[in-house]
């Protein structure tokens, strides 16, 4: 099975940082809902705890010119991408140093050297962002890729749709990435779609659509690096539907009443896409069991650090208030 | 100098800008081979081609996220909306996203897009076509909203929306489309957030927009023959950002405002402007109330002259200063 992802330029050492990086976001995540918990986090945030594998997967893949637009759960793609943790964690502390200088949150992270197009708090909107983000690589000819992250939900608003056949007409470098972990919030989504897999829309638009177990990097690495070559190759958008599933609530108040424990627990047991990946290393002797445990602990004292410089850091001076409102 | 119309001047903006910027393109429902809605495309694309002139569907919730996307990525893309009203259908990507993303980003990025859409009533259009829902625009911190009233003005101010790093909001009466006026042809930028005097005057102020400039003018011309009264007309061209100085300065000086505008009175800009004068040190001036003219509070009707009573006319303008100045 291994092998088959060398053709997609996953090697050994492709895999171990693929690792490191759900790692370094599950312990980010982890970390951020402490910190929440004892009051130092203000707001709200959305953790992506459980579907960390989508997301360090499909940016494993990446140029570092290519570029990503996340979402409100955009913590994960930003760290795949190539963010700072630092930087991302004095935003969440409100810090001056953060990436947007305290003022964005965790919603609207971006990293624009690192091609991240930022976060974002509207359901779907970054959709056509990146449909026009791609337009200037081609009508510039910049030759890079977008990833265009979203979930469930978005594909129930007009923005999925209009933008999903804009792309398509103009056959732009786009791949669309569905991060389909079951729930709109609380909306289960096969209560808000009528077919069987979010997938299928994509016949509508004239593009590939292909349903992949997002936890299962054999599925992740080969889905998305055909859809990154056809969209380099100027053929045009693919959407892809990763499957799922997010292990915290939606947000920082959500009682789950919309799902079962036993179901939680099912996902946290057999298909926690860490663990998986830490057995394939395992099994192929990529890693050892002690330098599996060490790349757990050292991006939690990564983390630690993060916590560390954020909160070392100044606050925004209150004159800030009126800066960059305009170029 | 020649004469075009207010129409070919922003075609000729535009046109200017493409020549010259490569990153500069347009895109909009049916501005291709058809010309757009109103021909001010009309040409660009045999000059420009289909990637530099580009037809979209009819879709402005796509269009306008790319428009922003594009922007948001080094191109600066001018947006044609076919008529303002459709900005409903655009407005999260106006309103959540080009005009926050560079405060949300700390600074660290920037959208500069113009979005040209025709607004207003008079064309028999009816509730879903004539609107003027500029103020919506000037209450979103982050965006700039320019209003012109001539073919000189539109052509440098369009020049200036292109140019500026920022989203703007570019709304062309279409009454004044065929309305013809002296404008150079070599390309020149009118600076946003300069208010042009039309007309001077010592005995009352009148700040007007779009069509009104003209119906203000008019009014102003009557009222000088009929009474004697020398009106001041101000426009203010650009109302994000607004130039509250030459207003200020003109209400001290003549002593009495009258502020008027197509959009509905109740949330228009004249609320805005009336307040900022009253705030300000031209309140010891004033020897009068301060008067608004706005559209009624109703849907455009399709009528005729319905259609006309719904917004100020000539001879709203003209009694209004007459009241004002107690001759009427």
């Amino acid at each position: 099975m291994i092998e088959k992802l060398r053709k997609y330029g996953v090697d050994a050492e492709k895999l171990v940082e693929i690792f490191r990086q759900c790692w370094l976001i599950r312990n980010f995540e982890e970390t951020v809902e402490e910190l929440f918990q004892k009051g130092k986090i203000y707001g709200t945030m959305h953790l992506c705890v459980g579907q960390e594998l989508t997301a360090a997967g499909a940016c494993s893949l990446l140029k570092p010119e290519d570029k990503i637009i996340s979402t409100h759960r955009g913590h994960g793609h930003c760290i795949a991408k190539g963010g700072d943790i630092n930087l991302m964690m004095a935003e969440l502390l409100g810090r001056v140093t953060g990436y947007c200088k305290g003022k964005g949150g965790s919603m609207h992270i971006a990293d624009m050297d690192k091609g991240n197009l930022g976060a974002n708090g509207i359901v779907a909107a970054g959709i056509p962002i990146a449909v026009g983000a791609a337009l200037t690589s081609k009508m510039k000819e910049l030759g890079y890729v977008v990833l265009c992250f979203f979930g469930d939900g978005a594909t129930n608003e007009g923005a999925f749709h209009e933008g999903l056949n804009l792309a398509s007409i103009w056959k732009l470098p786009v791949v669309f990435f569905c991060e389909n972990n079951l729930y709109a919030m609380s909306g289960p989504i096969k209560e808000m779609i009528n077919i069987d897999q979010i997938s299928k829309r994509a016949a509508a638009y004239g593009i590939p659509g292909v349903t992949i177990d997002g936890n299962d990097v054999y599925q992740v690495i080969p889905a998305t690096a055909e859809a990154i070559e056809r969209a380099r190759r100027g053929e045009g958008p693919t959407l892809i539907e990763a499957v799922t599933y997010r292990w915290k609530g939606h947000s920082r108040s959500d009682a789950r009443k919309y799902r079962t424990r036993e179901e939680e627990m099912e996902w946290k047991t057999n298909k926690d896409p860490i663990a998986r990946l830490k057995g394939e290393l395992l099994k192929h002797g990529i890693l050892t069991e002690a330098q599996a445990d060490e790349i757990q602990s050292e991006t939690k004292r990564a983390v630690e650090e993060a916590v560390a410089f954020a909160e070392n850091s100044p606050f925004p001076s209150p004159d800030s208030l009126e800066q960059d409102v305009y170029a | 100098m020649r004469e075009i119309t207010f129409l070919e001047a922003i075609r000729e903006a535009m046109s200017q800008e493409m020549r010259t910027n490569p990153d500069v393109f347009i895109m909009g429902e049916d501005i291709g081979l058809y010309g757009g809605a109103f021909g001010v495309t009309n040409g660009m694309l045999e000059e420009f081609g289909p990637e530099r002139v580009r037809s979209t569907p009819i879709s402005e919730a796509a269009i306008s996220g790319a428009a922003v996307g594009a922007a948001l990525t080094g191109m600066r893309p001018i947006l044609e909306i076919q008529f303002s009203d459709f900005i409903t259908i655009a407005m999260d990507n106006i309103v959540n996203q080009a005009a926050k993303i560079r405060y949300m980003f700390g600074g660290k990025a920037q959208v500069p897009l113009v979005i040209r859409t025709p607004s207003g009533s008079g064309a028999g259009f009816a509730a879903q076509h004539s609107q003027s829902l500029e103020a919506w625009m000037v209450h979103v911190p982050g965006l700039k909203v320019v209003q012109p009233s001539t073919p000189y003005d539109a052509k440098g101010l369009l020049k200036a929306a292109i140019d500026d790093n920022n989203p703007v909001i570019f709304y062309e009466h279409k009454l004044l489309y065929r309305y013809k006026g002296n404008v150079p042809e070599e390309p020149y930028s009118i600076p946003l957030g300069v208010a042009d005097v039309k007309r001077e005057g010592r005995d009352v102020t009148i700040v007007a927009t779009a069509i009104m400039v003209h119906r203000a003018l008019e009014a102003a011309e009557l009222l000088e023959r009929e009474d004697g009264i020398r009106v001041e007309v101000i426009d203010p061209r650009t109302l994000v950002p607004l130039d509250e100085e030459t207003i200020i300065r003109s209400v001290k000086k003549t002593g009495r405002l009258v502020v008027v505008h197509e959009a509905v009175k109740r949330g228009g800009i004249g609320g805005e402007i009336a307040s900022i004068v009253a705030e300000s040190e031209a309140f010891d001036y004033l020897d009068a109330p301060i008067v608004r003219l706005g559209g009624r509070p109703v849907p455009i009707p399709y009528n005729p002259e319905l259609e006309k009573r719904a917004v100020p006319q000539v001879e709203d303008i003209v009694q209004a200063v007459r009241q004002l100045l107690n001759r009427a």
